[in-house]
């Protein structure tokens, strides 16, 4: 059974006040996210990510379609117990602490009420806030409380997890530990669909992931897929800053960057250019295939759909 | 009742708490304190009157602006600063949500009213040094202005459930003063004719009934308020609140989180 299931979902929004037009938010989504993955949600901003999250979460009701988490429809609460959500840029009671915030959320999610502050507790150690569970939310840096909205959406050991924006507002080791933390979930055997903007987030975390752009579905696939394609070109890196001039006959792309070089050619030179550096004794680091990275199919998929049928043509 | 609505419930009352409404007891202890001793110079005989009827008059008036202001944010402040967002992820269904709030709002006039009410017994003791047979209306008063408070409550929850804050205030205020004279409006109602009379019957039983909630003067007067309108009252308010409550839910259950 897969752990999410969206089957054509799809909003329409009617905007203006007085003429009121239909604005397409989310085109019908068909998405599959199997149990136990860490899959991506990738897209610029107002891409619909958000859109999509909350008709998941039942905050809002599609125009058509359905989706189905753990194999229930999205407002069945038996399903929301197994489910936890990180809002973007979340904002909580301020006039609470954020143990008491725990405490209230953990009462919502129907955690037994002997477990519960031995849960709060070990949550905010997990998220790195053991000891601000006593103050007031109100002075939390946007940092503090990214974390505390990250406590919440894993308090009751859900099976799912979502995340708006999960990095939002962290400095880097804030990200790197919510990597890890992701990665420690999925260990766990839970599984975590996340949307971000931030690429190499994407890459070195997801399993899966999908593209969507001004609504629509653009591209979805395993990320080791994704990034395996060959482009036929190699990349060539030497010690130095001479390039020789055969090596620029051959149709090779130079870069020197300190005292090395980077040279890419079509892997038909590749022999030819190793020839080169070798005659004019310079020492060859590394030869290595180039691979289409994420951003490389991220930017692809975002260019319209006529523009790639263009190109295509 | 479901768990998730007393900690809804809760949660409004600790809000409340911690956002220092009860701070208004100070003002009207030292209202009432104020006016003992001035009463208390001033007045002979009425002393009792004076006090009842200016006590009971700022139980209820505190205790519609903190209803009011309170509850046009219930549901859309939620809503504004996204709150929401991680409630209602959770198994929480959304009647329970409102039905918690309101709950939590009406425990906490509920409250509120304990503590004045204190405040008037005190000053009315302040004035004339002991309790008399009639002073049980008093309570009477009290108990038909939470009624009014409960009614009032759940209208500014259904207002917020569709509307700004600056929108759900004005139609619960306005419905709060028209309210006071439904039964001015019945009567109107009564001597018209045609149209008119059948708008003005249904804008008179359409708002709130404050006036038949409201004895004060009547109380203040050492005048018994008879079992049948205690009794219809319960029931007038217990419905009324059930209605618009129903009608919050109902709008708050198609409404989209944008």
């Amino acid at each position: 059974m897969p752990a999410i299931e969206i089957l054509g979902l799809e909003k329409t929004y009617s905007v203006g006040f007085w003429r009121k037009k239909p604005k397409q938010a989310l085109r019908p989504l068909h998405l599959t996210v199997a149990e136990g993955e860490i899959f991506g949600f990738l897209g610029p901003n107002g891409a619909g990510k958000t859109t999509t999250l909350k008709l998941l979460m039942g905050l809002m009701f599609p125009t058509s379609g359905t989706a189905r988490i753990l194999g229930r429809e999205i407002n069945d609460p038996v399903m929301k117990a197994q489910i936890g959500f990180l809002p973007e840029q979340p904002y909580f009671y301020d006039y609470l602490t954020a143990h008491e915030l725990l405490t209230y959320y953990g009462q919502l999610s129907g955690v037994a009420a002997k477990e519960l502050s031995r849960k709060v507790d070990a949550v905010l150690q997990r998220v790195g806030l053991p000891d601000s569970g006593r103050v007031q939310l109100r002075k939390f840096s946007k940092g503090m409380l990214q974390r505390v909205g990250i406590a919440q959406a894993i308090l009751h050991d859900p099976k799912v997890v979502f995340f708006d924006e999960p990095m939002s507002g962290l400095d880097p080791m804030g990200r790197r530990e919510v990597r890890d933390l992701m990665e420690q979930l999925k260990h766990e055997g839970k599984t975590v669909f996340f949307s971000t903007h931030i690429l190499s987030d994407a890459e070195a975390l997801c399993d899966h992931v999908a593209i969507i752009n001004k609504g629509e579905l653009r591209g979805v696939g395993a990320v080791a897929d994704l990034t395996s394609s060959i482009h036929g070109k190699v990349e060539l890196v030497w010690q130095g800053t001479a390039v020789p001039a055969s090596l620029r006959s051959l149709g090779a792309e130079c870069h020197v960057t300190g005292d090395t070089v980077r040279a890419i050619v079509s892997e038909a030179n590749q022999d030819a250019a190793i020839e080169a550096l070798r005659r004019e004794r310079l020492r060859l680091i590394s030869v290595t295939p180039v691979r289409t990275s994420l951003e490389d199919y991220f930017m692809q998929k975002l260019q319209p759909a006529e523009a790639i049928s263009g190109a295509r043509a | 009742m479901s768990a998730r609505i007393v900690h809804i419930a809760s949660n409004t009352f600790r809000e409340a708490v911690r956002d220092r409404v009860l701070y208004n007891l100070i003002v009207f202890t030292l209202l009432m304190s104020g006016a003992a001793i001035l009463v208390g110079q001033i007045s002979i005989d009425i002393e009792r009157l004076v006090v009842i009827n200016l006590g009971l008059t700022a139980v209820s008036l505190f205790g519609m602006v903190i209803a009011i202001f309170i509850g046009i944010g219930l549901v859309s402040k939620e809503i504004e600063k996204r709150t929401l967002y991680t409630v209602l992820s959770r198994p929480v269904r959304r009647w329970e949500f409102i039905v918690g709030k309101f709950f939590g709002l009406a425990g906490t006039l509920a409250v509120n009213t304990f503590f004045m009410a204190i405040g008037v017994f005190a000053a009315l003791l302040y004035v004339s040094h002991h309790f008399l047979k009639q002073d049980g209306w008093v309570l009477v008063a009290l108990y038909f202005i939470v009624l009014q408070f409960l009614i009032i409550t759940a209208l500014t929850l259904f207002f917020s459930s569709f509307s700004s804050p600056l929108l759900s205030a004005v139609f619960a205020f306005s419905l709060f003063v028209i309210g006071s004279f439904a039964e001015d409006l019945r009567g109107f109602a009564g001597i018209t004719h045609g149209l008119t009379r059948w708008l003005a019957t249904g804008a008179a039983y359409l708002v709130p009934n404050f006036s038949a909630l409201n004895v004060i003067s009547s109380v203040a007067h050492a005048q018994p308020v008879s079992g049948r309108l205690i009794l219809y009252n319960s029931a007038y308010a217990l419905v009324y609140a059930t209605m618009a409550i129903c009608g919050a839910v109902l709008v708050f259950e198609r409404r989209n989180l944008k």
